[in-house]
C-alpha cells in the first residue's frame, strides 16, 4: 500500500510536470498570467510531491523493511541508522529520485523569487526546469522500479556497500547533485533569455546566487569524494583522474569560467556569445556527469546498450546541445559586444586569460575521460590514459591558473598604467623572490613544478595581503574606525570582491598542498613481521603486534571481521613514540554457496587507515593481512559446518561464533607477515584547509546585502548621480 | 495519497479559478527592470573604481576620467529609466 503511494507519487509528479511545461508556454505566449503562474505552482506542486515520495522510501530504510526490493538490496538491519538514512541514494533508482527532488527543490526557490520579475523570461525557464523534472520522472515511472515489491520479502537484506560506509561518502552525493541541479537553473534562464531575446544583466543578476551555490556543492561535493579516496579507498591517493572524479570536475571548471567572464558582461556588456555559451555549456556538463556516473559508459562502450538509462540521457544531451547551438545561432545579433577590450593591461584582459585555461583545463579533462570511448570507436581497441598524461597537461595549467588568480586582483579595471603596476606588483613579486631564495637556500629543489607553485602561491598571498591591507587603510581614512571593524566594514561592503580574494588564497594554499604532496611523498610498500622496522622519511615505523576483533551490529548480528596491526612510530632520532593502529574490515558475502566462514573473507572489505595528520606532513599507514595462511582453517571450519546438518539455528549460531573467534585467535597467536603501505606526505592538510577557505570565500560571496544596505547604495548612488546632474 | 494528489491539483488550478489575467505591460516591465539592472550594475562599477583608486591601483587622474565617464554612463541609463513608463 506505501509502495504503491509512492508510485502514485511519481505519476502524479510526472503528470504534473508535463502539464506545467504547457501551462507556462501557452501563458507566456497568450500573455495569460494565470497560467503562468499555474505553471510556477506545478513547480511547487511537484517539490511536495517528491518530498513524499522521498519520506517514503527513507521511512523503508529506516525500519528495514525489505519488502521494498530496494531496501532488501542496499540496507540490512545491521547497517547502522545514519547509512540506512543515507543509503537511499547508493542506488541508481535512489539517486535519480535525489536528483529531480534537488531540482525541483531550487527550482521552486528561484521561481518564487522571481514571481514579481523576469515576467517574460521566467516562464520558459520554468518550462525548462520542468522538462528536465519530466525527464527524471518519466525515467523513474518507465524504466526504474523504485517502489518495487517483493513477493517474499528476505529476513536480512544485503547491506550497505561497505566502501560507502563513511561520512563524506554519503554527503558527497547530495552536495553533488545539489551542485548540478543548482546549475540547472542558470542553464534554464539563458534559454529564456535567448528565446525572449531579453539578454541583459537581469536573467544573470537574478540567478546569480543559485550559479554560486552551485559552484559551491559541487565544490564541496569534489572535496568530500577526494577525502573518501584518501581515507577508504587504501591507495594514499585523493585524485585519481578517475572517470567519475573527472565528470564532476568539468562543469565545476565552467562554472568556474562563468563565475569571472560574467563579471566582464555586467560591467562592460562584452562577452556575451562566451558567457551564455559557458553557462549552457554547465549545464550540459551537469547532465552529463550525471549520465556517466550512472550508466557505466565509461567502462565500455558496449555498456551503453547494457543501461537502460543511456539512450535516454543522450538523447537529452543531444537536444541541449543542438537546442542551444541553435539559439545562440539565431540571436547573435543581440549578443553583439557593447564595447571592446580598452587594454591587455586590464583586468578584463586578466579575467579573458583565466577563461582560457579554465576551459583549457576542461578540455583536457573531457579528453582524457572520453579518450577509452573515441579510441574505441575508432580503433576498436580501448585505450585509456592514466594520471601521468592528465598530470602532464594539467600541471602546467594549474600553475598558469594559480598566477592569474594573484595578478587580476592588482590590475585596475579597463585599463592599466605601466607606473600602476610597478607600484602594485612591487610587493608581490618580492614576496615571490624571497620565497624562491629560500626554497633554493632550503634545497626544496627537487621538483620545478613544486617550486614553481610554491613561489606563485607566494604572489598571491603577497597581492592579497596586500589587498587587505590597503582596502582596510583606505576604509580607515574615510571612516576612522579601528582596524578590525574597518576590515569587517570593508569585506561586508564588498562581499563580492573580497569573498573571490579569499577564494583564491584558498585556491592557492589548496594548489601548494597538492604540489608538496605530489612531488614529496615518500611512499613504501613492504611486508613486515611482528618486532620489524620500516624507515619512511624521517619515521621509523614498528610493526608492534595484531590486532584482531569481531565486530557485532546493535542488533547482536556479527558484523565484520577486522584484522589489523599496531604501529609504533618514532619521528626522527629520540622524538616521542606514538600508537598507530590500522585494520581491514571484511564483511560477509550474501552469496549462499560459499561456507558459512569462508564468506566472511569473500565479500567486500574496506582498509581503516591509520593517519598522523600534522600541518606540515601526514603519515598515513595501511595494512594487507595476508589470510591466504588462514585458508586452511578456513576450509576446514566450513567442512565441520557443512557435516554437522544436525545442529539447531541457535547452535549453528553460537559455535559460528565460536570458530570466527578462534580464527581471528589464530591470526593474532601466530600471524603471518603482512603488507604495508607506508606513506609520508608533507601539506595533505594544506589541501583540505584550502578547500575550507575557498568554501568560506563563497561563503561570503554568496551572503546576501540586507536591504538597508541596498537601499543605502541605490540612494547614494542616486543622489550622487543626481548631484551631477545638476552641475551638468 | 488522494488527498494529496488532490491538494496539488487545487493549488495548481487555483490561479486559473481568478479568472482571465492578461498581462499588458509585461515587455515594459521587462525594459525596466534590465535598465534598473544596467544601473545597479553602473553604480557597483562606479564603486569599484573608486575602490582601486583607494586601493592604488588607479592613479587620482585616471580615476577621475573613469569616474566621470561612469557617471555620464549612469546618468543616460537614469534618463533611459525615466522616460518609461511609472510602474503602475
Amino acid at each position: 500500500m506505501v509502495a504503491l503511494a509512492g508510485s502514485v507519487c511519481l505519476a502524479a509528479a510526472l503528470a504534473i510536470c508535463l502539464y506545467g511545461i504547457g501551462a507556462s508556454l501557452y501563458g507566456v505566449r497568450a500573455g495569460r498570467r494565470d497560467f503562468v503562474a499555474s505553471g510556477r505552482r506545478a513547480v511547487y506542486a511537484l517539490a511536495g510531491l517528491l518530498v513524499v515520495a522521498m519520506a517514503i522510501l527513507q521511512m523503508a530504510f529506516v525500519r528495514s523493511d525489505f519488502a521494498f526490493e530496494l531496501v532488501a538490496t542496499h540496507s540490512s538491519t545491521t547497517t547502522p541508522l545514519f547509512y540506512r538514512v543515507t543509503a537511499v541514494w547508493s542506488s541508481q533508482e535512489g539517486s535519480l529520485l535525489l536528483w529531480v527532488l534537488l531540482l525541483a527543490l531550487w527550482s521552486s526557490l528561484i521561481l518564487f523569487m522571481t514571481r514579481r520579475r523576469l515576467r517574460e523570461v521566467a516562464p520558459y525557464a520554468t518550462a525548462i526546469l520542468l522538462g528536465f523534472g519530466a525527464f527524471f520522472c518519466a525515467l523513474l515511472v518507465f524504466l526504474e522500479s523504485l517502489f518495487a515489491v517483493l513477493a517474499a520479502p528476505p529476513a536480512e537484506g544485503t547491506g550497505l556497500n561497505p566502501l560507502l560506509r563513511h561520512p563524506s561518502m554519503m554527503i558527497h552525493p547530495p552536495m553533488l547533485y545539489s551542485g548540478y541541479t543548482l546549475f540547472a537553473v542558470p542553464f534554464a534562464f539563458a534559454i529564456g533569455a535567448l528565446v525572449t531575446r531579453r539578454l541583459g544583466s537581469e536573467w544573470i543578476r537574478s540567478t546569480r546566487p543559485f550559479t554560486l551555490a552551485a559552484w559551491l556543492f559541487l565544490g564541496m561535493g569534489i572535496v568530500l569524494g577526494a577525502r573518501w579516496s584518501y581515507m577508504e579507498l587504501g591507495w594514499g591517493g585523493y585524485w585519481a583522474w578517475d572517470p567519475v572524479e573527472n565528470a564532476s570536475l568539468m562543469p565545476w571548471l565552467t562554472g568556474t569560467a562563468f563565475l569571472h567572464s560574467v563579471m566582464i558582461q555586467e560591467k562592460r556588456g562584452m562577452l556575451k556569445v562566451w558567457n551564455v555559451s559557458l553557462v549552457l555549456a554547465t549545464g550540459v556538463l551537469a547532465i552529463l556527469g550525471t549520465f556517466l556516473v550512472r550508466s557505466g559508459i565509461l567502462e565500455s562502450i558496449h555498456a551503453f546498450g547494457a543501461s537502460t538509462l543511456g539512450i535516454p540521457f543522450l538523447v537529452l544531451i543531444v537536444v541541449m546541445i543542438g537546442g542551444s547551438i541553435a539559439l545562440v545561432a539565431s540571436r547573435a545579433d543581440h549578443l553583439r559586444s557593447e564595447h571592446r577590450l580598452d587594454s591587455l593591461l586590464s583586468r578584463e584582459a586578466a579575467f579573458l586569460l583565466n577563461n582560457l585555461v579554465l576551459v583549457a583545463l576542461c578540455f583536457v579533462v573531457f579528453w582524457g575521460t572520453f579518450f577509452p570511448l573515441i579510441s574505441e570507436a575508432f580503433t576498436g581497441e580501448e585505450a585509456s590514459v592514466g594520471p601521468p598524461w592528465f598530470n602532464r597537461y594539467i600541471a602546467p595549467l594549474a600553475l598558469i591558473l594559480v598566477l592569474l588568480s594573484g595578478i587580476g586582483p592588482l590590475i585596475a579595471w579597463r585599463r592599466a598604467t605601466a607606473a600602476n603596476l610597478r607600484r602594485n606588483f612591487a610587493l608581490p613579486t618580492g614576496v615571490a623572490v624571497a620565497v624562491l631564495v629560500g626554497l633554493i637556500v632550503g634545497g626544496v629543489t627537487g621538483s620545478l613544478g613544486a617550486l614553481l607553485m610554491f613561489v606563485f602561491a607566494a604572489f598571491v598571498f603577497g597581492a592579497l595581503g596586500q589587498e587587505l591591507v590597503r582596502g582596510v587603510r583606505a576604509r580607515r581614512a574615510m571612516s576612522r574606525d579601528s582596524a578590525p571593524v574597518a576590515l569587517v566594514a570593508l569585506v561586508r561592503r564588498n562581499r563580492r570582491r573580497y569573498g573571490g580574494y579569499t577564494v583564491h588564497v584558498g585556491v592557492a594554499v589548496l594548489f601548494v598542498g597538492v604540489a608538496a604532496s605530489s612531488a614529496f611523498q615518500d611512499q613504501r610498500l613492504v611486508e613486515l613481521r611482528p618486532g620489524q622496522t620500516q624507515r619512511v622519511d624521517d619515521y621509523a615505523i614498528t610493526y608492534e603486534r595484531p590486532t584482531s576483533r569481531l565486530v557485532a551490529a546493535s542488533n547482536g548480528r556479527l558484523e565484520r571481521i577486522d584484522l589489523g596491526a599496531r604501529l609504533q612510530v618514532r619521528e626522527g632520532d629520540g622524538g616521542p613514540v606514538r600508537v598507530l593502529e590500522t585494520f581491514k574490515s571484511y564483511f560477509p558475502s550474501t552469496d549462499a554457496s560459499l561456507g558459512p566462514i569462508s564468506r566472511f573473507f569473500e565479500g567486500e572489505a574496506t582498509s581503516e587507515v591509520a593517519l598522523r595528520a600534522g600541518f606540515r606532513e601526514d603519515l598515513w599507514a595501511a595494512v594487507a593481512p595476508d589470510i591466504g595462511r588462514l585458508r586452511p582453517r578456513i576450509e576446514e571450519g566450513d567442512e565441520v559446518f557443512a557435516n554437522a546438518t544436525e545442529l539447531s539455528r541457535e547452535d549453528r549460531g553460537a559455535f559460528l561464533a565460536e570458530a570466527l573467534r578462534g580464527l581471528s585467535r589464530s591470526y593474532t597467536d601466530s600471524p603471518p607477515p603482512a603488507t604495508f603501505r607506508f606513506i609520508a606526505s608533507p601539506l595533505v592538510t594544506w589541501i583540505w584547509l584550502g578547500a575550507l577557505i575557498v568554501f568560506f570565500g563563497a561563503g561570503i560571496a554568496l551572503w546576501p546585502a540586507g536591504a538597508g544596505a541596498r537601499r543605502r547604495a541605490t540612494a547614494t548612488g542616486l543622489a550622487r548621480v543626481a548631484r551631477e546632474l545638476e552641475r551638468a | 495519497m488522494a488527498v494529496l494528489v488532490a491538494v496539488a491539483v487545487l493549488a495548481i488550478a487555483s490561479p486559473l479559478r481568478g479568472g482571465e489575467q492578461v498581462s499588458h505591460d509585461d515587455a515594459a516591465q521587462a525594459e525596466r527592470t534590465e535598465l534598473e539592472a544596467a544601473r545597479d550594475a553602473k553604480y557597483a562599477e562606479i564603486r569599484d573604481a573608486e575602490m582601486d583608486y583607494r586601493t592604488a591601483k588607479l592613479s587620482e587622474a585616471d580615476w577621475r576620467g573613469m569616474d566621470r565617464q561612469l557617471r555620464r554612463e549612469a546618468v543616460a541609463l537614469l534618463h533611459r529609466l525615466d522616460e518609461l513608463e511609472p510602474e503602475p
